[in-house]
């Protein structure tokens, strides 16, 4: 058994490095393509990628990266696949900040309000592909990216000086500022502030971890993702967990926004970021719906995005980073299926000589071919 | 029935010398001789997993061979894929079809092998062409209608054409009639006739005896992945094949003593299951399991089998009442109803008993997601999961290295093996089988079948559904015939044979074959997958085309039939007028007015 643990992670170990030379290869060809050199544009990011400031930055987004992918992934888990995670957050940050600038509270308590506020707003909107997936039979993708476009309409109305915005300063449509004691503390370091919702991201990965491999709940979420049949047979009501999934889901969106609010930005403004929804997507198929994976893939990300910034100094089109992003998270959905495949032959040989060898002392073989 | 003169009878068509083929840790082929007369229709029988497949898909250019060789036509040949053997006109007819319902018969023989250039289909030239085909080989196939409008036999042979239609010389058909009802196989005897008389050279694949005997020049048993033997089918008896394809004794599934016990443990009374369009699959069912019972249920398969199970586990809308013991089910889910006590082993295992890739320990789990020791409370409790289901690999022989394999893995028989441990863990008051032992290897059915008897001894009630009559004869304290979703008569399985049960599940009263020429005096077995071992008169033969066309009234349609006493004892089928054999009524529709 424990040279089979020993293998297993030998093989857990094959495939990401396998994926990333892959990966480094043909961004290197796309480089050379364009007429620059692979080397040099590395050892740029690379020197960049390493300066404290750039590694807070990293950080920093890889926070939200890692809330994003962690969304997708509960949904992945059970073949749900989730699209909707950019509007969930959109419209989630935008209520929970407007409760954060209107509530009266003390600080601390404020903030688990808007977090709070958040999360059921995200569930909620969520919940919404949920339902007509389970009454109406909508395929999620189709309703998910719909309330994508919905969401973002709603906020854009709602986001009126006549409605729940102000203006502050310049042109800037806000939404009612949060007051300063329910800034969230960041972790201060060399380079800058860490956001202090890196912790509740962490505390996520874990519940995330312990929800699917612990608990019932996510035995029943993993056996409909692996065969919906099975685990209808085997007592799973399918509706049910489709709603649980997509709340949790959308919950899970609903924070998002909040490294951002919390600790930056304090308000919903226009400029309120967007696109970290679909990021998510690709991080969790990177981190292969692991929570430790997604947390290295959200590192890698994030870090690619930001060493890319030195690039246009450099003369090299930035943009060669959006290749590179791509290009790993093609290598890794390819490398892992090849490792995949060859674990499962290669328990099935194990298998074919425990046959054997039983068979030889019990003269009854069994000659099933695969 | 015998070795027709054809034509080119010294000739060879196929010639294969020593193939042997390795997949990870199995040898699916090894070995494998065979010689096939150019003309002739020649069988190549084994059991499920006997490498049967393998070797086709070899001889298709599916799969390469590790060692040996393949002659065509004298020539030897080296085929990389199937359009390879296509070229040499070998064609392959599949088990499951492989045609687009919203095409024509027309289109869908063209698709791939167009004909015209230059981006023009010349449909006329098609046309002509299918029209040659389906007259000189008597196929009589329509092309303009659309695929959906067709039946399985129509479809069968639009496959058969598409393949001629590529210049297709040696056919090889894959298990061609499991999705055939038996008028259907006549006809496609037929088809096959006309083809070997019009010179073309047939493989047929099966595992079922009376059929292979019934329409193959020559028979090739192959057994563990080699072949054993060639017959002649005139020199052999289904029996004899059977025991060739399975290597020695036929194991027998009887029980005999009798270890039912007053309390009722399944109550089922009206049960009722409609389909989407409201018609009723299963219809106005009732039965009762008693303690240490085996009810068996004999049908031709889609006769509300696999419904009736499925509305008892609650996996189905159903109206009618579903007690056990003394607890009403009617209104609980399936997770309730698996905790009240009942233990499910589904007809498809792949599907809806596994979780494929899930390793062994995470399958125990399955099904008893809140039943100890899988869990405490909200938790999974992996240790005590793990410990259970090493007792279960151990103590039902399941052959694997540990539980951390996946389920995929194993083979067929030995995921049998861990599904039934696992639904007898925890002491089940019900057990529902469906087909237990359908597809696994002979030692796999005989401990399948020591474990049933086993839990039927301590108390156990089985509620079991098998396509395998010596398997449900042997098995069964008590058998219902269930036919177009309705129980029909009662069986004794202490003096029932499976021709009698035969005739009875087709409703085709006084229909049935002769038996075999063994038949008579012969011990009852169960060859596995074999099913109908004992002669042309059981299993498929036997419903002579009842379930296509429904007689009248048959001659001894009894008005006095209605649900009788289960474990009631009595000759041969109770309900029949008379103790003869076949003559249990009929059609239900004339019995159905014939009720209060």
């Amino acid at each position: 058994m424990k040279r089979f643990d020993l293998e297993r992670i030998g093989l857990g170990l094959a495939a990401p490095v396998l994926a990333l030379i892959v990966a480094a290869l043909l961004s290197s060809i796309a480089l050379v393509i364009s007429g620059n050199s692979p080397l040099h544009t590395f050892n740029a990011m690379l020197n960049y990628g390493t300066q404290p400031e750039t590694v807070v930055q990293t950080i920093n987004k890889a926070t939200i990266y890692y809330l994003s992918g962690l969304a997708v992934a509960v949904g992945f888990r059970m073949n749900l696949f989730n699209i909707g995670v950019d509007g969930q957050y959109q419209i989630a940050a935008f209520f929970a900040a407007v409760v954060g600038g209107w509530l009266l509270l003390p600080g601390p308590l404020l903030i688990i309000v808007v977090v709070l506020v958040a999360v059921v707003v995200g569930a909620l909107w969520a919940g919404i592909a949920a339902v007509l997936k389970v009454t109406r039979g909508v395929s999620e993708v189709i309703s998910t990216i719909m309330l994508n476009v919905i969401g973002g309409g709603i906020v854009a109305y709602l986001l009126d000086p006549h409605r729940l915005g102000t203006i502050v300063g310049t042109q800037q449509v806000t939404t009612k500022p949060m007051p300063a004691d329910a800034y969230l503390p960041g972790i201060p370091v060399k380079g800058g502030e860490i956001y202090g919702f890196v912790i509740v991201a962490i505390a996520c990965g874990i519940a995330y971890w312990v929800l699917l491999g612990r608990t019932r709940f996510g035995f029943d979420l993993r056996a409909t993702g692996l065969s919906e049949t099975a685990a209808v047979a085997s007592g799973v009501s399918v509706r049910k967990m489709v709603i649980r999934t997509m709340l949790i889901s959308g919950g899970i969106a609903g924070l998002v926004g909040m490294p951002l609010l919390l600790g930056s930005s304090h308000a919903y403004a226009q400029d309120f970021p967007t696109g970290y929804g679909f990021s998510g997507i690709a991080i969790a198929l990177l981190g292969r719906n692991n929570p430790i994976g997604i947390a290295l893939g959200a590192l890698l990300w994030s870090f690619l995005e930001q060493s890319a910034q030195i690039l246009d100094l450099e003369g090299v089109p930035k943009e060669i980073v959006t290749i590179m992003q791509g290009v790993t998270v093609l290598s890794v959905v390819i490398a892992y299926e090849l490792v995949r495949r060859f674990s499962l032959a290669q328990q099935q040989r194990r298998v074919g000589a425990e046959l054997r060898a039983s068979a030889a002392t019990a003269g009854t073989g069994e000659g099933s071919p695969a | 029935m015998t070795s027709a003169p054809a034509p080119a009878r010294a000739t060879i068509a196929v010639q294969l010398r020593g193939i042997t083929k390795r997949f990870p840790g199995v040898v699916a082929n090894r070995d494998i001789d065979i010689a096939v007369r150019a003309g002739t229709v020649h069988a190549i029988v084994g059991e499920n997993g006997a490498g049967k497949s393998t070797l086709m898909k070899i001889l298709y250019g599916m799969q390469k061979p590790d060692e040996g060789s393949i002659e065509v036509d004298g020539r030897p040949v080296n085929f990389s894929s199937p359009a390879d053997a296509i070229a040499a006109g070998i064609g392959m007819v599949h088990q499951h079809f492989m045609l687009a319902d919203n095409l024509t018969v027309l289109e869908n023989v063209v698709l791939g092998a167009e004909p015209g250039g230059f981006g023009r289909l010349d449909f006329r030239a098609a046309r002509r062409r299918i029209m040659e085909i389906s007259d000189s080989y008597g196929l009589d196939v329509q092309p303009d209608r659309l695929l959906e409008e067709l039946g399985v036999g129509d479809r069968q042979r639009v496959e058969i054409l598409k393949v001629l239609y590529r210049g297709a010389r040696i056919l090889i058909l894959d298990e061609p009639t499991a999705v055939l009802v038996p008028q259907e196989v006549d006809e496609l005897f037929g088809n096959l006739q006309e083809l070997k008389s019009e010179g073309i050279t047939i493989l047929f694949i099966s595992h079922k005896l009376d059929e292979v005997l019934a329409v193959a020049d020559e028979i090739t048993v192959v057994r563990r992945g080699t072949t054993v033997a060639t017959v002649l089918p005139a020199d052999v008896t289904a029996r004899r094949l059977a025991e060739l394809m399975v290597g020695g004794e036929l194991p027998s599934p009887e029980t005999r003593e009798s270890t039912v016990r007053p309390e009722v443990v399944l109550d089922v009374r009206g049960l009722t299951v409609r389909a989407e369009e409201g018609r009723p699959v299963v219809d106005d069912v009732s039965l009762t399991i008693h303690a240490g019972e085996v009810l068996g249920v004999a049908g031709v398969e889609g006769n509300g089998q696999a419904e009736l199970v499925d509305a008892i586990i609650g996996l189905r809308p159903a109206t009618g009442t579903v007690r056990l013991g003394d607890r009403d089910l009617t209104d609980l889910n399936t997770r309730r109803r698996r905790e009240a006590g009942i233990g499910f082993i589904p007809e498809d295992r792949q599907r809806q008993g596994l979780l494929l890739e899930a390793p062994l320990w995470e399958n125990r789990i399955l099904g008893h997601q809140s039943q100890r020791p899988n869990v405490t409370g909200p938790w999974i409790d992996r240790a005590g999961a793990r410990a259970d289901t090493e007792r279960i690999v151990r103590e039902y022989d399941v052959r694997t290295p540990g539980i951390d394999v996946a389920a995929s893995a194993l083979s067929g028989g030995n995921q049998q093996k861990l599904i039934v441990g696992r639904e007898m863990s925890g002491d089940p008051v019900l057990l529902l089988a469906a087909h237990p032992t359908r597809g696994v290897d002979v030692g796999a059915q005989a401990q399948i079948w020591d474990a049933l008897r086993t839990a039927r001894a301590a108390g156990l009630a089985v509620l079991l559904i098998s396509a395998d009559l010596d398997e449900l004869i042997g098995l069964s304290d008590t058998i219902e015939v269930i036919l177009r979703g309705r129980m029909v008569g009662t069986a004794d399985p202490r003096t029932v044979t499976p021709e009698e049960l035969g005739s009875a599940m087709t409703g085709a009263g006084g229909t049935a074959e002769p038996a075999g020429p063994d038949r008579a005096g012969a011990p009852r077995h169960a060859a596995g997958t074999v099913a109908p071992a004992d002669g042309a008169g059981s299993g498929r033969h036997a419903a002579g085309g009842g379930d296509a066309v429904p007689p009248d009234s048959g001659p001894g349609a009894d008005p006095d039939l209605d649900t009788p006493l289960p474990g009631r004892q009595g000759p041969g089928l109770t309900g029949t007028g008379t103790t003869g054999t076949g003559d249990l009524a009929n059609d239900p529709d004339v019995r159905g007015e014939e009720r209060p």
